[in-house]
This record gives structure tokens, C-alpha cells and sequence, in this order.
């Protein structure tokens, strides 16, 4: 494990020192990429100037939705979020290239690259998280301080796994990886509202399917004492960190089924 | 008027040679609309009617930006593919041949705009508009209008994107840029919220600006509620946008024409 | 006797193609890449893989590394299955996909060795030593501090061939390394192969069109088509047994029409140069000369063997029918 997490780095420090050589490109493109995210927070406040509230949350909590969403979503851009070009490296034998060496595929596949420029949504959603931490009014206990960072990092293991799981699609049908974006741009946008204004199809596809509800609404429930309209068990406000190891776990489960189908029928 | 035909059919068939991606864009445009239709549904359980906007002009307005986003190229290739031709030096071989190459690629991408209409804005609006209940205009007049108007958006989205992909010729890095202007263009096109839901007075300011002829002034056609209450006005508007765009556009070319001239690339 | 290098016994790789029937029907149907293959390679050979495009080539050398895994039949190279034991099998092969790079674009050469010394394990020592001998057999040194994608392709090739046998590989495998070089690049690379090969006692597969490769490198060659072995054996027997045809050129002293000889046949006439071919096993060269000697006043002859550019062609045009 160390010596995975050893070459990991080791990959990863080579894509980056390449980077680097472009100090001003990538200064401006991280601020350009936290522009471009930011977006979606600036439509929050648009909304927020035409009503008080929105489905009963204040835009303070809203906006801490966002913020524990958009951190662990971008930390998971930045580990997995060159899998859009999965299906590309499939194409021209990169996938080969990987499995001809000494090393775990999914490793090589998330060290393939790192874009620094994906840094700048980290930067805005711990610029929102602050505000909203500020902000919000809420009787802090340590219990309740310690869910943040566990949201966050709970969350990233979610989105990384749903995202990895999904990219293998690619190995079948090679031009449909947009279908991917639903979920994994579409479920972080979805992140940052309560899940309880959706429909109940899309409640219900957040909540078992794909489960980016334990991203940020459930550790926002137990954070701000809310009761949950739902009417789901309490105790699935806690379960964040359980859901991110299963989700893991599944993850790994169909990438190694995907490479085993890839291995028996592609090339 | 034929060289300009067949660069439009290339432009469209290098789309329609991916069918796959097509389905899996207007599956993500629709989930997308599906997002941004309950969240403003949510608004209008508290509102009966926002910047001119009842719930059932919200819902087109949804569906409608959801499809325009594919036609005036809001994500994609075509903000960077010639910043990297200009990269690469190979902008001088595309500027020695004997066609005016700003016309040429506008050619190109009126055939990608029509490609996406077809298969993907389309289908994705009578999919939105047979789920959910929104505005459909009753009087031809307005149907003429808003289909002009997408059109002049198609020119003015153009002329836009060209004038970002130029700045390859001074800028080092094409990337940032590209990035910028898209954030821009997605905060005042209307692509976000409708600008009419925007504090005033900058709604008012960002529909005067080239942005909202992208892609809310089709809409506001659409759903009557121009700004200033003319259709005529939004129109001219548009108009006076594209052609400015086309002018600035040949201006900058020619300058980094000149530049690559004197310094040899 | 010691262990094969490869072992191939019985290897299958069927693929399920849809085919269309019709508008919108599609059915699918089975299609063998790799349709029952058998071959042994010992350790310490160089053995070249040849057979047209779409033969089976690329799927057997994807078999063997383990990328693929095999539908019917068992391989064991280094003694390893490779689609059980991929990753183990990964430290002891080394492989080069001529149009595919393994070395890190942005980054100098010598980095790129450097991460891949630490993917593989190699000690700091061992790693030291080999790259000093690669360096100077490839003369890699005046671009070793060089972003890999500003070197040339020959250059680059190098690179490749070095980062695959840097963890002293004890087989690789080698997907077209010559193809696109100029001539000089490809006399290195050669000459590289076949040092190496002598030195550290690889075992190299190589698959290529170039058949300059493979008179200058492989003792033994196999050839492919329609994902059977058609041919296995040496070159010298491939050449006795296809290249039977010679052809014999004069010079006469003046342009003259073409010789009709018993047991040959002009096949080319260029001014007063002939060209007859004819089978060594049917008439003798010193025969034919006499023959034709008999007929017209002779500058100078020349006998010229069949090419194996032109053997292989045949072999594969036979196996088209």
C-alpha cells in the first residue's frame, strides 16, 4: 500500500513538474477554472434575490450544501478528473501500455494525469464553505465540527468511486462517455440543494442508486440539527463515511469486472 | 455560395459521424434540465411571477437554454481549435489558401449549429415540453422571430468564439482565456438564470451586451418578454451585435495576420 | 533442458463482432483472430513474428503479454500464464508498441527512466549501471536531458528501447521498433538488438514489416495469416524452400529480343539487359549461361537470389487463396 501510495505521488509529481514549466498559464487557468465553478454558487445567490428561502433552507445553508459538495468535488476532479479521456487512451493503446506494467491498472489510470488548473475549484469551495461556515447559525459541538472535513472527505471517496465506476462504460460503448457528465457534473450541481426539492425518481436515483446524497445532504442534516422531510432513518445522518467505503469498494469491484470483460473480448 | 455549402455539410457531418456522443450529450443536456427545472420550481412554489417570468415561461426558458447550450456551442472544441492552429504555426497554411478564412469557419460551424439543432436542441425541447408544462407561443409571428433570432445567435456565438481563439496570436497560453470568456459568456448569456432574475440593474446591462444575444434574447422572444417589449428591438439588437462581431473579427485577424508576417510566426 | 522462453500450445482468441443483417438488425457472430497457433522459443533467441495486416499478429503478442487473455489453449512465458499472472509477468517482460510511448511527454528522458527504475523496483546500483551501457550503446547521452516530445522519432525510439529493457527484461517484446526511422535509426536500433541480445542473453520477439530486420537479426521466423502459423523455421530454409526461383541477368552487347531458353523464361527487358528467372532444382546456372551465351555475345551475367521481401509476399498471397 505505501509503495502504491509511493509511486502514486511519484506519477503524479512527474505530470505536474511537466506543468509547471508554464507558471503563468497555469496561474491564470486556475483562476479561470474557479471563475468558471463559481458559477454555479452566483446562480444560488440570483435565486436567493427572488425568494428567502427554498424549500425551507436559508441561502446560508444552501450555501453550505455547496461548499462541503464543491470541495469534494474538486478534490476529485483533480484525482479522476482526466477519466473523460478514458475512452481515448482505450482507443490509442495507452489502456495496453498500462496493463503491460508492474502496477495495479485503476493506479495507472488515475496517475496518468493531474492538472494543476483544477486546483481553482478547490480554492472557490473552501472560499464558499468559510462564508457559509460564518455565516450559518448553528449550536457547535465537536461532533458537529468534525462532520465538515469528514463530509468532505467522505464525499470525494463518493463522487471518485461513482465516477470511476461509471468511466468504465468505456470499455463497451467507447463514444458515450458524455453519459458519464450526468452524473458526476450533474450529481455535484444537484449537491447544492436540498435533494428534497427533486423529483422522487431523482431523490430516490440519489439516495440508493447513486448514492450523492450522503455527499452533502445528510451531513448538513446532522450539522445544522434539521429534521429530514424525507422521513428516513436518523441514523443515515451519520452514515456518510460507511456509504464512501462501500461506494469504494463497489467501485473496485466493477473497474476489475470491466478490465477482466476488456481482457476476454477487447483489444 | 457553393464552396460556403459544402464547408457547412463538412461541418455537419463531422458531428453526425458520432452518434454515440450525440444520444450521450442529449441524455446529460436532459438530466441537466430535469435539475434546473425542479430547482426553479422550488422558486415558484414561493413566487407566481419573477422578473416577467410565470412558472410556465421558467420551464420553456429551462428546456430552451438546455438546447440552445448545444447550438451556440457553450462547452466544446470550437473555443480553442483555432487558438491551437495559431499555437502551432499552422494558421499559415489556412491563411494561404485562397478562401476568406473567417467566412469559411463560419461556414463550418453554421453546419455544427444545424447538427445540433437537428438532433440534439430538438428533441430535447419536446422531451422537456411533453414532461413538463411550459409556454408554447400561439402566434406564428413569434415562432418566426425566435427561429431568426436563434440564427443571429448562431453569428453572434461565432463571432465571439473567433475573436477569443485569435487572442492565440499575443497570449501565450489559449487555455485560460478560453476559460475566461466562457465564464463570462455563461454568467451573461442567460445560460445560469434568466438575466431578468439578476438584481437590477445589471440584468438590464447584461442584455445590452453581445453575451445575451447568444442565447437570452432567442428566449425572451420566445417567451414575450423582450426587453423594452419589442421584438423588433431585440432583433436589432442581435443584428447590430453580429455585425460588429464580424467587423472586430476581421479587424484582429488582419492584425495577427500582420504580426505573423513580420515576425515570421 | 531448461524452461521455453514462450510456450504457445493450442492458442485461441475468438472476438464476438456484431455484423449487420438488414436495416437494423444485427447479429452477433464469433470471429478468430487466433484460430489454434502452436510454438515454442527458447531462451536467448531472436525470433521475428511476421504475417500481414489483421493476421493475428497483434493479438498473439497481446496474448503473451497478458493484455489479452486467450480463449482456448495455454502460453507460459518466463514460466508465468500471463493472463493469471500479469502484473508478476509485467517485471520480467519488457514491451515497445512502435506508434505508442511509455515515456512521460513532458519530461526529460533520464526522468522518465528514473520513475520507471522505481515502478519496477531496480535497484539504484543496477539501474545506474545499465542505463551508463545503454547510453553509450545508443549514444544516448546529448538528449538524455531532453523533454521527450522535442526529440526526434529515431530519438525517441531509442528512449522507448531503452526504458523497456532498463529492469533487465528477461524477454521483450517488440511491436514495429523500426517503423517510420530513417536508415540510419534503424541500423542502430538494430545493431542495439542484437548487442543486447548477445550481452544479457534476451530472448526478443519481434513483429515487423521491415524484413531488413529480420535478415539482419532473427534466426527464426514465424508467419501469421488468417490467425494461423504458416510458417516456422529459419530464414535459410524459408529461402531454399520458397526462393527456388533465381534469376539470371546479362548484359548483351546490343539490345536484343527476348531469349527463348529451355528451363527459364524472360521475364524483363530493358534495353540490351535481360532478365531470366528459372528454378535451380530444374536447370543450372552455368547451363543457362552456356544457352544463352550460344545465342547472343555476353558483357556480363549476374545471378540474383529471390528477395525475402518477395518470398513473403508470395507466402502470403498463397495463404489469401
Amino acid at each position: 500500500m505505501v509503495e502504491l501510495g509511493r509511486n502514486y505521488l511519484r506519477l503524479i509529481g512527474a505530470r505536474a513538474r511537466g506543468q509547471l514549466e508554464y507558471r503563468t498559464s497555469v496561474a491564470l487557468q486556475i483562476v479561470a477554472s474557479a471563475l468558471l465553478t463559481l458559477l454555479d454558487f452566483v446562480m444560488i445567490l440570483v435565486l436567493f434575490e427572488n425568494v428567502a428561502q427554498l424549500d425551507g433552507w436559508r441561502v446560508e445553508e444552501v450555501a453550505l450544501l455547496y461548499g462541503i459538495a464543491a470541495i469534494a468535488f474538486a478534490l476529485t476532479d483533480l484525482v479522476v478528473g482526466h477519466l473523460d479521456l478514458f475512452p481515448q487512451m482505450i482507443r490509442d493503446g495507452t489502456f495496453d501500455q498500462i496493463l503491460v506494467r508492474p502496477l495495479p491498472s485503476l493506479l495507472q489510470v488515475v496517475a496518468s494525469d493531474f492538472s494543476l488548473r483544477r486546483i481553482g475549484k478547490i480554492l472557490q469551495g473552501i472560499a464558499v464553505l468559510i462564508v457559509a461556515l460564518v455565516a450559518v447559525d448553528v449550536d457547535w459541538t465537536l461532533g458537529r465540527a468534525a462532520m465538515i472535513p469528514l463530509a468532505v472527505v467522505s464525499g470525494a471517496l463518493i463522487y471518485t468511486g461513482v465516477w470511476i465506476a461509471l468511466a468504465t462504460v468505456a470499455f463497451w460503448i467507447v463514444d458515450a462517455i458524455e453519459v458519464v457528465n450526468a452524473f458526476t457534473y450533474g450529481g455535484n450541481f444537484l449537491s447544492a440543494y436540498p435533494i428534497t426539492i427533486f423529483g422522487r425518481w431523482l431523490r430516490n436515483l440519489v439516495l440508493f442508486v447513486i448514492p450523492i446524497a450522503f455527499v452533502s445532504y445528510f451531513p448538513a442534516l446532522y450539522v445544522l440539527d434539521r429534521p429530514d422531510e424525507l422521513g428516513l432513518p436518523d441514523a443515515l445522518r451519520y452514515a456518510s463515511p460507511l456509504v464512501a467505503v462501500l461506494v469504494a469498494v463497489a467501485a473496485r469491484l466493477v473497474w476489475e469486472n470491466a478490465v477482466r470483460h476488456y481482457r476476454s473480448a477487447g483489444g | 455560395m457553393r464552396l460556403d455549402w459544402e464547408l457547412a455539410r463538412r461541418g455537419y457531418r463531422r458531428y453526425a459521424a458520432y452518434p454515440g456522443a450525440t444520444a450521450a450529450g442529449l441524455f446529460t443536456n436532459v438530466f441537466f434540465g430535469f435539475l434546473i427545472a425542479y430547482i426553479l420550481l422550488a422558486v415558484y412554489d414561493q413566487r407566481a411571477e419573477v422578473g416577467g417570468y410565470d412558472v410556465r415561461d421558467a420551464l420553456a426558458y429551462v428546456w430552451l437554454a438546455q438546447g440552445l447550450l448545444s447550438i451556440v456551442a457553450s462547452f466544446g472544441p470550437s473555443w480553442t481549435e483555432l487558438a491551437l492552429r495559431v499555437r502551432s504555426g499552422d494558421i499559415a497554411t489556412d491563411l494561404y489558401r485562397p478562401v476568406d478564412l473567417q467566412r469559411a469557419l463560419f461556414a463550418q460551424d453554421v453546419g455544427r449549429a444545424a447538427y445540433q439543432a437537428l438532433w440534439r436542441a430538438v428533441p430535447q425541447f419536446l422531451l422537456g415540453a411533453l414532461l413538463f408544462d411550459v409556454t408554447i407561443p400561439a402566434d406564428a409571428v413569434r415562432w418566426l422571430a425566435f427561429g431568426l433570432s436563434v440564427c443571429i445567435a448562431i453569428t453572434v456565438s461565432f463571432g465571439v468564439r473567433f475573436l477569443v481563439n485569435l487572442t492565440a496570436f499575443w497570449l501565450l497560453d489559449y487555455r485560460g482565456p478560453a476559460l475566461l470568456a466562457l465564464t463570462v459568456a455563461h454568467l451573461l448569456s442567460g445560460l445560469i438564470v434568466p438575466l431578468s432574475f439578476f438584481p437590477e440593474p445589471f440584468g438590464d446591462i447584461a442584455r445590452a451586451l453581445p453575451f445575451a444575444a447568444m442565447l437570452q434574447a432567442p428566449i425572451d422572444i420566445y417567451v414575450g418578454a423582450p426587453l423594452g417589449g419589442s421584438i423588433a428591438g431585440v432583433l436589432a439588437l442581435q443584428l447590430a451585435w453580429a455585425g460588429a462581431l464580424r467587423l472586430a473579427g476581421r479587424l484582429v485577424l488582419a492584425a495577427g495576420t500582420r504580426m505573423l508576417v513580420v515576425q515570421g510566426g | 533442458m531448461a524452461e521455453p522462453a514462450i510456450l504457445v500450445e493450442a492458442v485461441e482468441k475468438r472476438f464476438s463482432v456484431r455484423v449487420k443483417r438488414g436495416r437494423l438488425r444485427r447479429e452477433r457472430k464469433e470471429v478468430a483472430a487466433v484460430d489454434g497457433i502452436d510454438f515454442e522459443i527458447e531462451r536467448g533467441t531472436i525470433v521475428g513474428y511476421l504475417g500481414p495486416n489483421g493476421a493475428g499478429k497483434s493479438t498473439t503478442v497481446k496474448m503473451l503479454t497478458g493484455i489479452l487473455v486467450p480463449s482456448g489453449g495455454r502460453i507460459r512465458v518466463a514460466g508465468l500464464d500471463p493472463s493469471r499472472q500479469r502484473i508478476d509477468l509485467a517485471r520480467r517482460i519488457g514491451v515497445v508498441f512502435g506508434q505508442r510511448s511509455q515515456l512521460w511527454w513532458d519530461l526529460p528522458l533520464r526522468d522518465s527512466f528514473d520513475l520507471l527504475r522505481h515502478i519496477y523496483r531496480v535497484p539504484a546500483a543496477r539501474h545506474a549501471a545499465s542505463l551508463d551501457r545503454f547510453t553509450e550503446l545508443l549514444a544516448l547521452g546529448p538528449f538524455l536531458d531532453t523533454p521527450v516530445r522535442q526529440l526526434s522519432l529515431g530519438q525517441r525510439m531509442r528512449g522507448e528501447l531503452t526504458a523497456a529493457l532498463l529492469h533487465d527484461p528477461e524477454i521483450v517484446f517488440l511491436d514495429e521498433p523500426t517503423i517510420g526511422l530513417d536508415v540510419v535509426a534503424k541500423a542502430a536500433v538494430r545493431e542495439f538488438l542484437a548487442e543486447v541480445n548477445r550481452e544479457r542473453g534476451v530472448t526478443v520477439l519481434l513483429t515487423t514489416h521491415d524484413l531488413a530486420d529480420i535478415e539482419r537479426l532473427c534466426s527464426r521466423l514465424l508467419i501469421i495469416d488468417h490467425g494461423r502459423l504458416i510458417w516456422d523455421g529459419g530464414l535459410d530454409e524459408l529461402k531454399r524452400e520458397h526462393g527456388r526461383e533465381r534469376t539470371l541477368v546479362v548484359d548483351l552487347e546490343e539490345p536484343a529480343p527476348p531469349h527463348e531458353v529451355e528451363g527459364a523464361r524472360t521475364v524483363k527487358v530493358e534495353g540490351p539487359r535481360q532478365w531470366l528467372s528459372f528454378r535451380r532444382d530444374e536447370t543450372s546456372a552455368a547451363e543457362l549461361i552456356a544457352a544463352v551465351a550460344a545465342q547472343a555475345r555476353l558483357l556480363d551475367v549476374a545471378i540474383e537470389e529471390t528477395e525475402i521481401e518477395e518470398i513473403v509476399r508470395r507466402i502470403y498471397a498463397a495463404g489469401a487463396r
